[in-house]
């Protein structure tokens, strides 16, 4: 593997945090994001909790730039800008520069938006931008804009998936050569009537709606489902030496990634985990690791009862007795469930957690359910040995898409 | 209305949905070479400008408007 892959900048929009510094000293502090919808529209809801991002986009933003963009895209781009600058705003040739950005439902919310006008006012009151707003590929569009990459511009869509997908892409973008950096990540933000009814049709979200705070709870046993929250992450993506060679501060080492589908159900996961556990030893295999070497794995655990179980037995298939000697964590307890967002949030938490040496508690773990044996996180930030230097990081979609990203210290 | 007011209420729409610095908005600039507002921007400020001052601005009309002048004179036989 002759061109290594480094993260040299980190980005963050959360319920839990402004940027990546608030986010990570909140979920050190096992802080929860989850809160009530206070919103008319949330009446008579299945479920009214959710993590919100309260930084208003358009204070943020240029306005009319921002009036241009689906929710979900002005939350993706806050977030690059935000790991653009922490890389150092390289002065890169924009041939070699890539873009692998995700979100899993898109534009919904401007969908909805557009609908109501198409109704009320007539069609030819829609908004001409409405395509280019709510388009699957829109975020990654927007960034590729924002930082101006010409190597080229993809946006994987796996549902859940989606950002450790689009960090996997651009480690393989680098690999291959095809750019030097890559932007990647990805984004949410669908806290809406429709897509709260939709999820809530599935019976896949928590309807713990009086204790907002406590719904989130993976691995408990008294787990109800997922809050789905909103918010992006994003990482810069470079090769080793180029990374070097401009001085460029370095996070750590996306080291492999591994990726697979179940074949087996549209939103169910495989019961046994087969198919996330073929994920997770792929990823080994890329990353030229062993079992033994994990030391931490940020799951997926979205405290749903059959996906945190089809989880445990995926780790252990994968990992055997070595899953003994790793500490679990499970930040969707604080940030509830990003979708699109959360494999590039939690990848930004597996990153720091390795290089400052300490893992985010896990919320609401108050009886561990005992078919899921694993180590977790809780009540305070587990501190890792000094020579700690492997993690994984789990990401599974409705569709049977499952990715696992290894990152290492050095 | 006066050509002063109908420039001032384009001036506010053109601000609001292209960006465009109120002040650079006058009646010999054109939309898209002056102030830079590309088709799409211009299909929504004609939008906006229909609600504006209760007009009707079909396409073919609006391929004639190049300048802020234009609008104007369109928007004052129409109305």
């Amino acid at each position: 593997m002759s061109r290594r892959v480094v993260v040299t900048g980190l980005g963050a929009l959360t319920p839990i945090g402004k940027n990546v510094s608030e986010t990570w000293a909140n979920a050190l502090a096992g802080k929860s994001g989850i809160v009530k919808i206070n919103q008319p529209w949330a009446e008579g809801l299945a479920a009214q909790i959710a993590g919100l991002v309260t930084v208003d986009p358009f204070e943020v933003l240029d306005r009319v730039s921002a009036r241009r963009m689906d929710r979900s895209t002005q939350l993706g781009v806050i977030a690059v800008k935000e790991a653009w600058a922490d890389a150092g705003s390289p002065d890169i040739n924009k041939e070699r520069l890539g873009v692998f950005f995700g979100t899993g439902i898109g534009g919904l919310s401007t969908v909805l938006e557009q609908y109501d006008i198409l109704n009320s006012r007539g069609p030819d009151r829609v908004n001409p931008m409405t395509v280019p707003m709510i388009m699957p590929n829109s975020a990654a569009a927007m960034v590729g804009l924002e930082v101006g990459a010409r190597a080229g511009v993809h946006s994987p869509v796996s549902a859940c998936a989606t950002s450790a997908e689009a960090i996997a892409g651009a480690l393989e973008m680098i690999r291959n050569n095809r750019a030097d950096i890559v932007v990647a990540g990805g984004t949410e933000a669908c806290v809406n009537r429709l897509a709260i009814a939709a999820f809530a049709s599935m019976r896949a979200l928590s309807t713990r709606n009086e204790e907002p705070e406590l719904a989130s709870r993976p691995y408990d046993i008294n787990r109800d489902g997922f809050v789905m929250g909103e918010g992006a992450g994003a990482l810069i993506l470079e090769e080793e030496q180029y990374a070097i060679k401009r001085g460029a501060k370095i996070y750590g080492v996306v080291s492999g990634a591994g990726m697979s589908s179940d074949g087996y159900h549209i939103a169910a996961p495989e019961p046994e985990g087969a198919g996330a556990a073929s994920a997770m030893k792929f990823a080994l295999t890329d990353a030229n690791a062993k079992a033994t070497d994990v030391v931490h794995i940020n799951a997926h655990a979205t405290s749903t009862p059959v996906g945190d179980i089809a989880e445990y037995k995926a780790m252990r298939s994968a990992l055997g007795g070595a899953l003994d000697n790793v500490v679990v964590t499970a930040t969707k307890s604080m940030t509830g469930h990003l979708l699109g967002g959360a494999g590039a949030v939690e990848s930004v938490f597996t990153i720091l957690g390795l290089k400052e040496g300490l893992i985010p508690p896990t919320l609401n773990l108050d009886n561990q359910d005992e078919e899921i044996k694993v180590n977790v996180a809780k009540d305070k930030p587990f501190k890792l040995s000094s020579g700690a230097n492997f993690a994984l990081n789990n990401s599974f979609g409705f569709g049977g898409h499952n990715v696992c990203i290894a990152f290492s210290k050095n | 209305m006066t050509d002063e007011q109908i420039v001032s209420d384009l001036a506010v729409i053109l601000n609001e949905v292209a960006g465009v610095d109120q002040s650079k908005v006058s009646a010999a600039k054109s939309f898209l070479d002056d102030l830079e507002v590309d088709s799409l921007s211009m299909v929504e400020v004609v939008m906006a400008a229909e609600d504006k001052f209760g007009v009707k601005i079909p396409d073919e009309e609006v391929k004639n408007l190049r300048t802020v002048g234009d609008a104007v004179a369109f928007i004052k036989k129409a109305s």
